[in-house]
């Protein structure tokens, strides 16, 4: 794996855990997932960031924040997530979706005190999510390896290349002055993570191998977000016959199930998380194991560009 | 926010088996199956301070009673463990049903205490009526996001059976075939069977990794 340490010569910090973790042995290569060594190997790293730093911050802010406040801050950023949403729902050319969209931002906005509240869902519009990621495979860009990405977490090539995109879009990483965007950014994260917290224990508990556990439900779910509902169940393949006395052969998908995509690893996926309303993919995240070291999106750990002027073309080049 | 996500998984453990009060239940049909054991779960939930507490002896009597017998566990097994299955014995069988029951009664349960006010809207059933196996997709519905959380049933000699469910585009049978056989081409069946057994006893005295 040689790959391993030249790949992010940015971040020191990980090449020196990079040298000491050496690089992770892989016994059964997985389709999809060419970089799985240097992949377990940044994972790993994430993964004790994670630990030392950011779990424990989003523990305090839970504990100082009560619930209420909370959705507060959920809110006031879901909103620009709807707004950014909105953009790539026109760009896929679901025009209801989008027009949803809009009525949401402009409801929140003005009733919503600014995005404070989340008047929209109750009215009954529902919320969306999209991102660059989605509407690059919306129109058949392949995923490519799965790639986990240094402190943003699972992706893609396609996914990793939708962020650049998701992060240039994001309007808070614009405001001036400086200081401003920089401690929304950090709010905003700290928010998402904490929301998390129930849903990465679970995941800790309930994965056999964290990684596997992660790459498989990231994939899955960034599928599912591009076929819509519609999707065909998974084929599976059934090597016995039901023991206790059923009738049908149990496979069965004879009815309802196309043959294409069987499979949790086959289909392509995408890029970051979402907006502030992060809940689902933690509940995903719980079983599929989606979108997590944290479950983080990969676009709130940047910060405003201003601030870090190179810091997208680091892990893409 | 952080209980909103938890719904949908302690939803669908509940789901899983299919709650609903045993007797009551609906099993004629996937989707009215499915639907009297939410309404059944969600109900027990709300009325029982135990539960919503978390004491998780009680929760898993309310798993075993009310959701268990709505799910076909060995099929679900079967499936995670692919050509495997095969090899392995009977006795190998069984310890890998029980302990992989175990798991996720044991990870999802503490998730069934965090359920509140949410609603479950069922989409219609897209199935010719004579199909043996259904898809039946619901929504959970609360702050936020809708939750899309879809049940896989089969119909068995004993009425529909859950054997797999979906949590926001994740399948649990796909989810869990690649760690299983991974497991399995390291350490053999034993070895997986004996993984399974560690991480239920850690669970059970409190705190796994």
């Amino acid at each position: 794996m040689r790959v391993c340490g030249s790949r992010f010569p940015a971040l020191v910090v990980a090449v020196s855990l990079l040298a000491l973790a050496g690089c992770a042995t892989v016994t059964n290569p997985t389709p999809g997932d060419p970089l799985e060594s240097a992949n377990r190997t940044v994972f790993k790293f994430n993964d004790a960031v994670d630990r030392a730093v950011l779990k424990p911050v989003a523990q305090g802010y839970n504990w100082v924040l009560p619930q209420f406040a909370r959705s507060v801050v959920t809110n006031f950023f879901g909103n620009f997530g709807d707004a950014y949403t909105m953009v790539n729902d026109y760009l896929q050319g679901k025009g209801t979706d989008g027009t949803e969209d809009l009525m949401r931002v402009a409801m929140n906005t003005v009733f919503g005190v600014g995005g404070l509240f989340d008047f929209a869902s109750q009215a009954g519009l529902p919320k969306h999510y999209q991102d660059f990621g989605l509407t690059l495979g919306h129109y058949g860009v392949q995923q490519g390896p799965y790639l986990v990405i240094p402190l943003l977490g699972p992706s893609t090539v396609r996914d990793g290349a939708g962020l650049v995109v998701d992060y240039f879009a994001d309007p808070i990483g614009y405001i001036d002055p400086t200081w401003v965007a920089t401690t929304l950014y950090g709010v905003r994260l700290i928010n998402t993570r904490a929301s998390l917290i129930g849903a990465s224990d679970l995941l800790s508990d309930a994965a056999l191998d964290k990684y596997s556990f992660v790459r498989g439900g990231y994939l899955q779910r960034r599928q599912y977000e591009i076929d819509g509902s519609s999707a065909a169940a998974p084929v599976y393949q059934d090597v016995g016959e039901p023991t206790g006395g059923a009738a049908a052969p149990a496979s069965g998908a004879a009815a309802a199930a196309p043959a294409a995509s069987a499979a949790a690893a086959t289909a392509p996926a995408g890029a970051s998380g979402a907006s502030a309303a992060v809940a689902p993919t933690g509940a995903s995240g719980a079983i599929g194991g989606a979108n997590v070291n944290s479950g983080v999106p990969g676009s709130q750990y940047t910060p405003p560009s201003r601030f870090f002027p190179s810091f997208p073309s680091f892990h893409f080049r | 926010m952080k209980k909103l996500f938890l719904i949908p998984v302690f939803v669908a453990l509940t789901a899983f088996s299919g709650l609903a009060a045993a007797q009551s239940a609906d099993t004629s049909t996937p989707d009215g199956l499915m639907k009297s054991v939410t309404t059944d779960v969600l109900n027990t939930l709300k009325a029982d301070p135990a539960v919503k507490k978390g004491d998780i002896t009680e929760i898993t009597r309310l798993v075993n009673e009310k959701i268990l017998p709505y799910t076909d566990f060995e099929h679900t097994t079967r499936l995670v463990m692919g050509r495997n299955w095969l090899n392995a014995t009977p006795q190998q069988r069984a310890q890998v049903i029980e302990q992989f029951k175990l798991l996720l009664i044991r990870t999802y349960s503490g998730a069934l205490a965090q359920v509140n006010n949410q609603e479950i809207v069922y989409k219609p059933l897209r199935a010719a009526s004579d199909a043996t196996d259904v898809v039946v997709a619901s929504q959970v519905l609360g702050q936020g996001q809708p939750i899309e959380l879809d049940y896989r049933l089969a119909k068995t000699a004993n009425g529909w059976r859950v054997y797999d469910i979906n949590v926001l585009g994740a399948w649990l049978v796909p989810a869990y075939q690649q760690q299983f056989s991974e497991q399995i081409s390291q350490h053999g069946i034993d070895g997986l069977i004996q993984f399974l057994t560690q991480r239920n006893q850690q669970l059970a005295s409190g705190k796994a990794s």
